[in-house]
């Protein structure tokens, strides 16, 4: 997806994952929750991080540093679980993202953002919605909805090669 | 002007559901009228159904429902009066009518069109029926009976209204003269209804002076009844002019009586004129029973106070009866949806519960743990109320099966029955719903595939009625419900060739038979020639395995050729909660459900040794293969010195899962993993603890079967 889907100011949660700036559409975003204690799935792969209980609700979570191929999100006094709601397959669907601190939401105009550059990124770009620029400083803006969609595919094929 | 739509609109609403409802009784008393056409019980309930439809739907402006079921129930109206017979023409246009009344009202809310050519075509037959009919006088229903046990045309009151007599029937002395049994004008007033004879005796001489061929008793009955008052008089019409007799009307149904008490006993005593009020005024004074001071002042004897007593029962016993079907009237209405957040709510409060006896436990104050202990017990109390709730039988069900079994296998030319045992088994509302598509599917697959044509049978030596038998029990935690036909059944060596062909599987594969039969249930599988409306497009067994595995059960197939087909479905009671055995790996938290738990034992380093470092133990000398979760689930820590061994029994087959320690029983709420870990083995859920962290719960058959996969030495030694 391109930046010029987007067309009025929009606002945008920003976090960093191992000292970079990221941004999610706030419109996706529930609500952040400190991180403590989450249970692993077995058999699962090493990104799906477990589950966590949402008031009562059991809800998956993420480690975006292992999707992005960075390291394992360690657990520290900033460390933040961002429940967004994604929609998959037309359904709506609540999941965690692990994220080292959250930091402010912020407003960006549309064209502020630029479409991401096809090379050099080190990120799968179907990832990201575009490169936000503020006081010199790049934030990558993540399309949530796109990242699960493909963890989802990617999980799945997973589970069925070890299960074959 | 608002609010009266709102009502109107209200009224409409609760007119569809009650029509829904009234619209299946009358498809269930068809069906069973069809097999008991003289049954005068059904006829009535056919009727009233009817005829709440017609009253409702006028009431609520769907006049045309009105209009038209008013032809149908003029028809039973002359049933029930006894002027037409029920044949299976006739059942077969009510059925007709009843499924154009549901038209009708899906019409009103734009879900189908009404084709009215169909309304006209049935009640046309319908009018030529009942002309027909009006002519010829229904054959004697049963033979014996005296003309006026016949519901006879004036004298039949209101089906609905049944009234309470007193009657007394005194013979004359010389009754027996003209060759007359008093005991069978009284067993005929006996069919009439509800009823309580008491002969009395007082009249008969000491025996040195009987004379055999008098009549000197005398009964009383007390007799509840839709009968008018004449026709019970009709009854002893020929022994009218030899007996002394009395009707009165004692208790009528309508009457705005139903706060009080019946009559007390020496009022009914002086009612009769058997005792005179002064002398029991007189008496009352005495702090005896009544009946008891007047047996011993003399003024009636024992029979008499006998046959009051009797009245006052049998009355406080219509009463109750009547009282009760109106409290069952009075039931409330309940969108499911608020049910539902009902049963979410109590889900967390168990949890809740749970963090409280928790915290109880480690704080170790009495006062607190008396009341933790006190909320423990309400909140069990309240979960299974809750649960029972939405407990239905699941008969409602398996009626609606008995008119698809008679529709298609007349659709097909075949002479099917259907038998069902266990209607009464009790299910959560959302699983029987959940069951309704697999259970069609496989039911017209038994009768389009399963049960042959009636000269097939008769060349194999069969009977030419075939019959598909459903039934539902119980079975520990689970509900079994079984389809059994007694048709051709499957043809393995066909499924095989089917399977290679569509390339499930290899050509060279060895596979056991209850892996053939689990290929009927992969998608778009079907060994059809042909495909018909019926079956054949290899949809249905694939939607049967989807539905049943949501519901968290297990479908079995078994079938012998020749002999036929049983298909069982293993279900959960309840969706929403299940009783749990908390079990523990290195930190790791897992609930195995407690269904399938058999024991625990321990397992200790030296008994691994022992074995060889094989994954068997020696249970009281029976070997059981066990699964190490540590390492299926790939936990990296050091083992303790000392293991356990949860064994669980799964599909007859005994396997040990070892964890470091077994916790304790839990009541557990069952939380989906959602979509993400759908496909994850050997995980059905998960549930939130009282310090508020999340367990796993274990699915022990799909983890057998995965840990089967992984390691085959294990899957020949648990033999799957």
């Amino acid at each position: 997806m391109s930046a010029t889907a987007t067309s009025e100011p929009t606002q945008y949660l920003t976090f960093e994952l191992e000292e970079e700036t990221f941004a999610l559409d706030i419109s996706k975003v529930r609500e952040v929750l400190e991180f403590s204690s989450v249970t692993k799935v077995p058999r699962t792969p090493e990104f799906m991080r477990g589950v966590i209980n949402l008031r009562g609700s059991v809800v998956p979570v993420v480690d975006l540093r292992l999707k992005f191929g960075m390291t394992r999100t360690e657990k520290t006094v900033n460390t933040c679980v961002i429940i967004v709601e994604v929609s998959f397959e037309s359904e709506s669907m609540v999941l965690g993202a692990l994220a080292d601190s959250v930091q402010e939401v912020i407003e960006l105009e549309p064209e502020k953002i630029e479409p991401a550059p096809s090379i050099g990124m080190q990120l799968r770009t179907d990832f990201i919605k575009g490169m936000g620029k503020r006081d010199e400083e790049f934030i990558i803006i993540l399309d949530i909805d796109k990242i699960f969609t493909a963890d989802e595919l990617a999980f799945a094929q997973e589970a069925s090669q070890s299960a074959a | 002007m608002i609010g009266e739509d709102d009502g109107l609109d209200a009224g409409r609403e609760a007119f569809k559901e009650e029509a829904a409802e009234l619209l299946t009784e009358l498809e269930t008393s068809l069906l069973e009228l069809e097999e008991h056409p003289t049954d005068e019980d059904l006829i009535g309930r056919v009727f009233r159904a009817m005829h709440t439809v017609k009253g409702s739907g006028a009431m609520f402006g769907f006049d045309d429902i009105a209009e038209f079921t008013h032809e149908v129930e003029t028809a039973f109206d002359m049933v029930r009066m006894g002027k037409l017979a029920v044949t299976k023409e006739l059942t077969n246009l009510t059925l007709r009518a009843r499924d154009q009344i549901r038209t009708m009202i899906e019409a009103s809310e734009g879900k189908a069109t009404v084709d009215h050519n169909v309304s006209k075509s049935i009640i046309g037959s319908l009018q030529l029926l009942t002309r027909g009919g009006q002519a010829k006088e229904v054959q004697g229903q049963e033979s014996g009976e005296t003309p006026a046990k016949k519901p006879s045309k004036t004298d039949s009151a209101d089906g609905a209204h049944s009234i309470t007599y007193r009657i007394r029937f005194k013979p004359a002395a010389d009754l027996f003269v003209t060759g007359t049994n008093p005991i069978l004008l009284l067993n005929e007033l006996r069919q009439m209804g509800s009823s309580m004879v008491i002969a009395q005796t007082d009249a008969i001489t000491r025996l040195e002076e009987f004379n055999p061929e008098t009549c000197a008793t005398y009964w009383d009955i007390i007799l509840t009844t839709t009968h008018s008052a004449n026709a019970i008089k009709d009854v002893f019409i020929f022994v009218d002019d030899m007996c002394d007799l009395h009707v009165e009307v004692v208790d009528e149904e309508g009457e705005y009586d139903e706060g009080e008490g019946y009559m007390k006993l020496g009022e009914i005593l002086a009612a009769r004129g058997d005792v005179k009020i002064d002398e029991l005024k007189k008496l009352l004074g005495k702090q005896k029973k009544v009946g008891e001071i007047l047996v011993d002042a003399g003024i009636v004897d024992s029979g008499h106070i006998e046959s009051a007593l009797a009245e006052q029962q049998h009355i406080k016993e219509v009463r109750e009866q009547r009282q009760k079907t109106a409290d069952g009237a009075a039931s409330i209405r309940v969108p499911s949806e608020r049910l539902d957040k009902l049963v979410d709510l109590v889900g967390e409060l168990v949890t809740v519960q749970a963090r409280l006896s928790q915290t109880a436990a480690i704080n170790g104050e009495v006062l607190l743990t008396s009341i933790a202990e006190e909320v423990e017990r309400l909140t069990w109390e309240l979960r299974d109320s809750t649960m029972s709730i939405r407990m239905l039988p699941i008969g409602t069900t398996f009626s609606k099966f008995k008119r698809l079994v008679r529709d298609l296998s007349n659709d097909l030319g075949k002479e099917i029955q259907m038998t069902t045992d266990g209607a009464e088994t009790e299910l959560d509302k959302t699983v029987i719903e959940k069951l309704n598509d697999p259970l069609v599917h496989i039911i017209r697959n038994s009768i389009d595939h399963g049960v042959e044509r009636p000269d097939v049978r008769e060349a194999a030596g069969k009977p030419r009625m075939g019959t598909v038998h459903l039934s539902a029990g119980h079975s520990g935690a689970n509900v079994l419900i079984k389809i059994e036909d007694d048709g051709a059944g499957l043809d393995k060596e066909r499924i095989l060739k089917k399977a290679i062909d569509n390339g499930l599987v290899a050509p060279d594969a060895e596979l056991s038979e209850k892996e053939i039969f689990g290929m009927i249930f992969a998608p778009g599988f079907s060994t059809a020639a042909k495909v018909t409306n019926v079956s054949g497009r290899g949809v249905g067994m694939d939607v049967v395995k989807k539905n049943i595995d949501a519901l968290r059960g297990i479908v079995e197939v078994k079938s012998k050729k020749g002999a036929g087909t049983t298909i069982t479905l293993r279900l959960p009671l309840t969706l929403a909660i299940i009783d749990g055995l908390l079990v523990k790996i290195a930190d790791e938290v897992f609930v195995i459900p407690l269904a399938v738990v058999e024991e625990c034992v321990e397992l200790s380093k030296k008994d691994i040794e022992r074995t060889h470092g094989r994954h068997v133990s020696n249970v009281r000398g029976v070997l059981i293969p066990y699964i190490r979760l540590r390492e299926h689930f790939l936990i990296d820590a050091e083992e303790p010195e000392m293991e356990q061994i949860v064994i669980t029994e799964v599909e007859d087959k005994k396997v040990g899962f070892v964890v470091d320690y077994v916790i304790g029983e839990h009541q557990t709420v069952i939380k989906t993993l959602g979509r993400v870990f759908k496909d994850i083995e050997g995980v059905s859920g998960a549930t939130i603890l009282g310090d508020g962290t999340v367990a796993l719960i274990m699915d022990i058959p799909s983890l057998v079967r995965s840990v089967a996969r992984h390691e085959p030495a294990i899957a020949e030694a648990v033999g799957v």
